[in-house]
């Protein structure tokens, strides 16, 4: 099995210690932003606007102060902390993963194992459907939610009222995460063994036990990726967010409230980069922790808007 | 202290209601799944077909389809859709002195960031893995995928944080100007039309990592025996580059230069996060998103969307495809 594939050839043409060098140096230059950010956030706010950050590492005064204030008082004008926000962000992430998890393992073994005719060109269309970005859907799917759905004078769909909940923002990235998710699925479930499926029929299993009991523990990994892939695409989305959930402290999420405060916060750089190292923390802790998972996900849903 | 108890108050009516939603959504679906599950005959399997597939095809039926119909439709539309206007919105986008300006703006984005990305990703993944300590570098570079884009235009805009001159600085770039001898930085920001490649940095920035695990991942893929081959037959250095490494990755080259195009014609995070889309820096998508939803054009809004989605058309089409065409190799 183990096959040496490193191409060397390749690489010993670049072997010089200038290669390193160049590296290393890119690996400085892709570092720097988010350290200072991190040491921004760490220092007293007369420091802050003293002084570069770089200083503090020669004479480091660091503490945690920024990090509650930013959390629960606000600062300058504003009057709630981001406690509300960091707390929407998971209420908003966690089920607007695991909804369309569920409803897109379903439909993949359906159209994969329970056939049907026409299950091939479904399938097929669902795959083609992500092409359509999602600025194409958020008009008509926003004055669907605030206004109905009429065709002439006859109601199709009445008004929902769910201003001020999660609701809509639920909704909406369980739509637009369908099929790429399908698509993911449906190719995982599709090549699980043809033997076993069918011993489980011949056991007199219906296909919802087929599903719980077979499909779902043997496609762990495949649902572990992008459930890891679209926990962070809820997670650090603005453009659906801001759609579906306004900006109150009621339901919008970090990313939101960051992108007001980047206006508001003017000089208060202290808060700010506190506010945005507590967005991107559980991304980070995420992705240091399930590197793995995490690029199999994200290489797999590049595609995806 | 009591503002913190009440935010912890206030998060646990709200955990509670995402847990409550997961809740009520696992017991529906168990308790059809054991309804369902007990039809038997001739009935059983279109019932499964139904309930397993029924939801996701309402939901993209509901969310996808009807929105793409009537997107295209409102853009035929005036601004408060009372009016059939053909294709006025269209005109708009393509002659108005600002609109033409977003759209220059955006063919450059379209071509300079996603050709900077890839470059400098095939470079690095040819580099770095001979390195030792190549997964430390690798993690590095590939962190700021995991960030949003409103972390990173943060992260950014205080990094390109300019104060007047008099003051010490605290934005990285302008002391770096400073040190390297540039007494007077400007402020980036307003400095046009330097800005607009300074927020494209950004999405470099992020980028890079995907650009060079992808092409790493592929270089590492090419088979031992061609490379060998090659080297048998005098190729060296840059020349096995040119007449092997590349056309061997040629195909992930071109999905990973889409794939950036793609999601530098659909983002708007940066743009609106750092400049609001003043100091002619506007884009395409949040043009899109103002004309829409900050000054209710709907017309306008919807055309734009359009041409979004036809811009991006073609570059998913292929993306899709090539997935497909591997998946079926592998």
């Amino acid at each position: 099995m183990s096959v040496r594939r490193d191409g060397g050839a390749v690489r010993k043409a670049f072997s010089a210690p200038l290669a390193s060098v160049f590296v290393i140096a890119v690996t400085v230059l892709w570092t720097v932003p988010t350290l200072g950010l991190l040491v921004t956030s760490l220092r007293p706010k007369r420091d802050v606007t003293a002084d570069g950050w770089w200083n503090a590492l020669l004479h480091p005064d660091l503490g945690l102060d920024n990090y509650h204030t930013v959390l629960f008082e606000g600062g300058s004008g504003v009057s709630t902390g981001l406690m509300p926000f960091l707390v929407n962000s998971l209420a908003i992430s966690v089920p607007a993963t695991l909804f369309p998890l569920a409803l897109a393992a379903m439909a993949a073994y359906a159209l994969a194992w329970v056939r049907f005719r026409g299950s091939d060109t479904l399938f097929f269309l669902v795959f083609a459907l992500q092409v359509v970005p999602l600025q194409m859907a958020l008009i008509p799917l926003l004055q669907l939610f605030s206004g109905g759905a009429h065709l002439g004078s006859l109601t199709l769909l009445p008004a929902l009222d769910l201003k001020g909940t999660y609701a809509p923002v639920w909704l909406a990235h369980t739509m637009f995460a369908l099929p790429l998710a399908i698509f993911l699925l449906h190719n995982f479930i599709a090549q699980l063994p043809r033997d076993l499926m069918e011993a489980a029929v011949v056991d007199g299993a219906s296909h919802f036990k087929i599903f719980r009991s077979i499909v779902l523990p043997l496609c762990t990994p495949a649902l572990a990726s992008f459930a890891i892939f679209q926990f962070l695409w809820v997670w650090n989305d603005l453009l659906v967010a801001l759609t579906f959930a306004g900006g109150t402290p009621e339901v919008a999420p970090m990313t939101v409230r960051l992108a007001q405060l980047s206006g508001s916060f003017g000089g208060r750089w202290e808060l700010l980069t506190a506010g945005a190292f507590l967005s991107i923390v559980i991304p980070l802790a995420v992705f240091f922790a399930l590197q793995r998972y995490f690029v199999r996900g994200l290489l797999a849903g590049s595609v995806k808007g | 202290m009591s503002l913190a108890a009440g935010a912890w108050g206030d998060a646990m009516v709200k955990f509670g209601n995402g847990l409550g939603a997961i809740a009520g959504f696992v017991g529906i679906l168990l308790l059809v799944f054991l309804v369902a599950g007990r039809a038997s005959g001739r009935i059983a399997r279109p019932l499964a077909v139904l309930v397993l597939l029924g939801p996701a095809l309402v939901l993209l039926l509901v969310g996808l389809v009807a929105p793409l119909v009537r997107t295209v439709y409102l853009s035929l539309y005036s601004d408060d859709s009372s009016r059939f206007v053909g294709g006025e919105n269209f005109g708009w986008a393509f002659t108005t002195g600002s609109v033409r300006e977003v759209l220059v703006n955006t063919l450059l984005w379209l071509v300079i960031a996603p050709l900077a990305a890839t470059g400098l990703g095939l470079v690095l993944a040819l580099l770095v893995d001979r390195m030792r300590g190549q997964a430390v570098y690798k993690s590095l570079i590939f962190m700021p995928m995991a960030i949003s884009l409103v972390g990173a235009s943060i992260i950014f805009k205080f990094v390109y944080e300019s104060r007047d001159h008099s003051q010490r600085q605290i934005g990285l770039l302008s002391q770096l100007a400073i040190w390297l001898g540039w007494d007077d930085p400007p402020n980036w920001m307003l400095a046009q039309p330097l800005n607009t490649f300074l927020l494209m940095a950004v999405m470099v920035w992020v980028q890079t990592g995907f650009a060079m695990v992808v092409l790493s991942a592929a270089i590492k893929a090419i088979p031992d025996e061609v490379t060998e081959a090659a080297r048998l037959d005098g190729a060296q250095g840059l020349r096995l580059f040119r007449h092997i490494t590349v056309p061997m990755i040629r195909t992930t080259v071109v999905v990973v230069l889409t794939t950036v195009m793609i999601t530098t014609l659909k983002a708007f995070d940066i743009v609106r996060t750092m400049t609001g889309g003043n100091f002619g820096t506007q884009v395409l998508a949040n043009e899109m998103y103002s004309q829409s939803f900050v000054q209710f054009n709907t017309g306008r809004g919807s055309a734009l969307a359009v041409i979004l989605f036809l811009a991006v058309l073609p570059l998913v089409a292929y993306n899709i495809l090539q997935l497909r065409k591997e998946r079926a190799v592998r």
